[in-house]
């Protein structure tokens, strides 16, 4: 490390030319004493050569082979010196490192950290335009809205459901996939596909057969629930259907995901597990949960991301007042926009992203303590 | 003392046991080696009968469960790929039979969508193959129907810049974020992450107050901007740079190369499978946004992508509706064929640490 550091100095014309300087220092007369003062510190040793060279030599002859150390020929550089370069030097990554994320930079912070800073801003104000200040007023009357009540309600729910369940499907099938099953990569690419769909083509396939005189009727699917035909989308199984709409189109994601961290399991360690005779229920539970910890959290931070995204189904399917279940957060920012009742939807927004801020650092959280506890 | 070695020895007695490891024999070498060939197969005879039933039952049961795993599989695999088939499939048929078939979906809700659906004695069935297969819709939609082109163009024209800059700028910004690692850029970094992670919902909001500010709300540039500077794939780009081994960039430094060309020709090529996996999943993305169009250009309405307007189908549509579901998703299924290792690999590694 510190050798390539030298090599680099070297490179550098201003140094070389220093060194240029520098090296007629050994080879002066012993009269040293008359010399600058600056070049003094540094010609210490060159003076100590001149004064036994006998030794020295032999000195040298013994260690040779480490390398002569490149630090003796470093520039005559007072400590002032060293740290003006260093600080150029510093300055010149910075400010370089710096030149690469500008772009990104201002673009986030020109749409969104000043813009979210203005919105709070906003939420704190009677309208956009009387900029009176009014406390939190604009967050109760948020927090006492049915509608933002029923749709945060049914976005947390949803979540609730889909989150867990995403992964733990995505973890069998992955499981399945990878328990030596002939033909994996290609079941792996029939199960990304769904993926890669878009919601709107496959809309029209859903509302077949899931509209009142569609397919999931005709074949009698309703018996398994009621007695009488069910409008899917229109009753209280919307939200069941929503939920295989979700998992049908992010379960070869995920899926792949958990294929990669299953592949990244040492072998020996299961093979070991096996001959101490640990069946396949504690190999699992006990190694490769150990194992799968991280991508777990990946996966379903992911996947609540993802969660939040149902809202296009539902709109596409349903469109702007759906059944009450099916009401999501998207759809009341969205009356609120047509509205253009700024301060309540900036504080709708902040209370969002609070919400989030909290329920990512959980899992944050969460995450470190599983990885230390396998680490340790 | 004695309790322990004791302890320890039974540990080991019990350990054999469940490994079913005998280490005693009743008999020693000698009495094996005075038999002849013969005689030794007899003695063995029981025991290698038990082995071999041991290694059928195993392979029948594996078997079993392999046709058992197999056919879960292909079940869901057929869950996966149906709705997709059917849409293409039903693209072919004739307007006639499509309204024949289907036709009752979109009476019952067209008609009846305040009173709720009402029953109309029939269920369509669904067809593997048309009676008839003709290329009609597809005729129609591209001659007859101007509508839908503009809206697919109107959807590449969204959705290809924001792909095309934000790939460009969050390589650069994530070569920084790998590269110098000090405290105040992983704060950066922090806070690009949890923007990340910040669903729409909290995030249209800011985007259409800068939008109205900036006086390009109901204009393409309300969805393209935001779209190019947001950080998602800053994230995972960030992730696959720190994996680049310091050794490559510092031997690149030794031969003089400049910061430029290591990033040009080592950082940006080694992390080629990731670049394209991103590029991929951002094409899906953004090729698949509702939510976006419906707030930022909710008073352009010709100017909306065709993600927005396939649901405004209505029934007198019908006969060109498949066809024109199949034609959105042919860019992204080709763009998937066409990556597909790649992005298999890319989401691969984004998942590991």
């Amino acid at each position: 490390m510190s050798e390539n550091k030298e090599t680099r100095i070297e490179r550098r014309p201003e140094v070389a030319e220093a060194k240029q300087v520098a090296t007629p220092a050994p080879s002066e007369t012993p009269v040293s004493n008359e010399k600058p003062v600056e070049a003094k510190v540094n010609s210490t040793e060159s003076k100590q050569d001149e004064v036994k060279p006998a030794e020295v030599k032999q000195v040298k002859t013994e260690k040779e082979e480490p390398v002569v150390p490149v630090v003796h020929e470093r520039p005559h550089q007072t400590k002032e010196e060293k740290k003006r370069l260093h600080r150029i030097r510093s300055f010149k990554d910075w400010a370089m490192f710096t030149g690469y994320l500008t772009p990104s930079f201002v673009g986030v912070l020109l749409f969104f950290f000043l813009p979210l800073l203005l919105i709070l801003k906003t939420s704190f104000q009677r309208s956009s335009t009387n900029t009176d200040f009014v406390g939190i007023q604009n967050y109760e009357r948020v927090l006492t809205n049915d509608a933002f009540i029923a749709a945060s309600k049914n976005t947390m729910t949803f979540a609730a459901l889909a989150v867990p369940l995403a992964v733990i499907i995505a973890l069998l099938l992955a499981l399945l996939l990878n328990s030596g099953l002939p033909g994996k990569s290609i079941f792996r690419s029939i199960l990304l596909n769904p993926m890669m769909v878009p919601v709107a083509s496959v809309v029209l396939i859903w509302q077949v057969f899931f509209s009142f005189n569609g397919v999931m009727n005709g074949w009698g699917f309703y018996k398994l629930f009621e007695d009488h035909m069910i409008d899917w989308l229109k009753s209280d199984y919307a939200q069941l259907v929503i939920l295989f709409l979700f998992l049908w189109k992010n379960m070869g994601y995920n899926m792949v995901l958990f294929l990669s961290a299953l592949g990244n399991i040492p072998e020996e360690i299961i093979e070991a597990a096996s001959l101490d005779g640990a069946n396949a229920l504690k190999r699992f539970f006990s190694i490769k949960m150990h194992y799968l910890a991280s991508t777990i959290f990946f996966v379903a931070i992911m996947s609540l991301i993802n969660s939040f995204k149902i809202f296009r189904e539902v709109y596409l399917l349903t469109g702007d007042y759906p059944y009450d279940t099916l009401y999501m957060l998207q759809h009341y920012m969205n009356n609120a926009f047509k509205n253009l009742d700024y301060s309540k939807l900036s504080a709708g927004a902040m209370i969002m992203c609070v919400v989030m801020i909290v329920i990512v650092g959980v899992l944050f959280f969460t995450e470190a303590k599983v990885d230390s506890d396998v680490e340790g | 003392m004695e309790n322990k070695e004791l302890f320890e020895q039974r540990r080991e007695e019990a350990t054999k046991a469940r490994r079913k490891v005998y280490t005693h024999f009743e008999r020693d070498l000698s009495f094996f080696e005075s038999m002849t060939e013969e005689q030794r197969d007899e003695f063995f005879k029981g025991q290698r009968i038990r082995s071999k039933r041991i290694r059928r039952t195993r392979k029948v049961t594996k078997t079993v469960f392999t046709g058992l795993g197999l056919l879960v599989a292909i079940a869901v695999s057929i869950l996966a790929i149906v709705p997709i088939f059917y849409t293409f499939l039903n693209s072919f048929m004739s307007s006639g039979e499509i309204s024949n078939n289907y036709g009752v979906i979109f009476q019952s809700l067209a008609g009846n969508t305040s009173k709720g659906a009402q029953y109309l004695a029939k269920t369509p069935s669904l067809i593997m193959v048309p009676q008839r297969v003709t290329f009609k819709q597809y005729l129609n939609l591209l001659l007859m129907s101007p509508t839908y082109l503009i809206k697919f163009w109107n959807s590449l024209m969204l959705v290809i810049p924001i792909v095309a800059g934000q790939m460009a700028i969050s390589c650069l910004a994530s070569y920084s974020f790998a590269r110098y690692r000090r405290k105040r850029r992983e704060i950066l970094f922090f806070s690009y992450i949890i923007l990340m992670l910040m669903p729409f919902q909290v995030t249209l909001v800011p985007n259409y107050m800068i939008a109205e500010k900036l006086k390009i709300l109901d204009t393409p540039w309300a969805i393209i901007l935001p779209g190019i500077f947001s950080t998602f794939a800053i994230f995972l780009l960030t992730k696959y740079m720190r994996q680049i081994p310091n050794a490559y960039i510092e031997a690149a430094k030794l031969d003089g190369a400049t910061e430029w060309q290591i990033f040009t020709q080592i950082a940006v090529p080694m992390c080629k499978s990731a670049i394209i996996a991103l590029t991929i999943l951002l094409f899906i993305d953004y090729w698949n946004m509702v939510e976006q169009p419906l707030v930022l250009m909710a008073n352009a309405k010709d100017l909306q992508p065709m993600s927005v307007f396939l649901s405004q189908i209505n029934e007198a549509e019908i006969g060109i509706a498949f066809a024109a579901s199949s034609l959105f998703m042919i860019p992204p299924l080709l763009i998937f064929l066409w990556g597909e290792e790649y992005l298999v690999e890319g989401i691969s590694r984004s998942g590991v640490k």
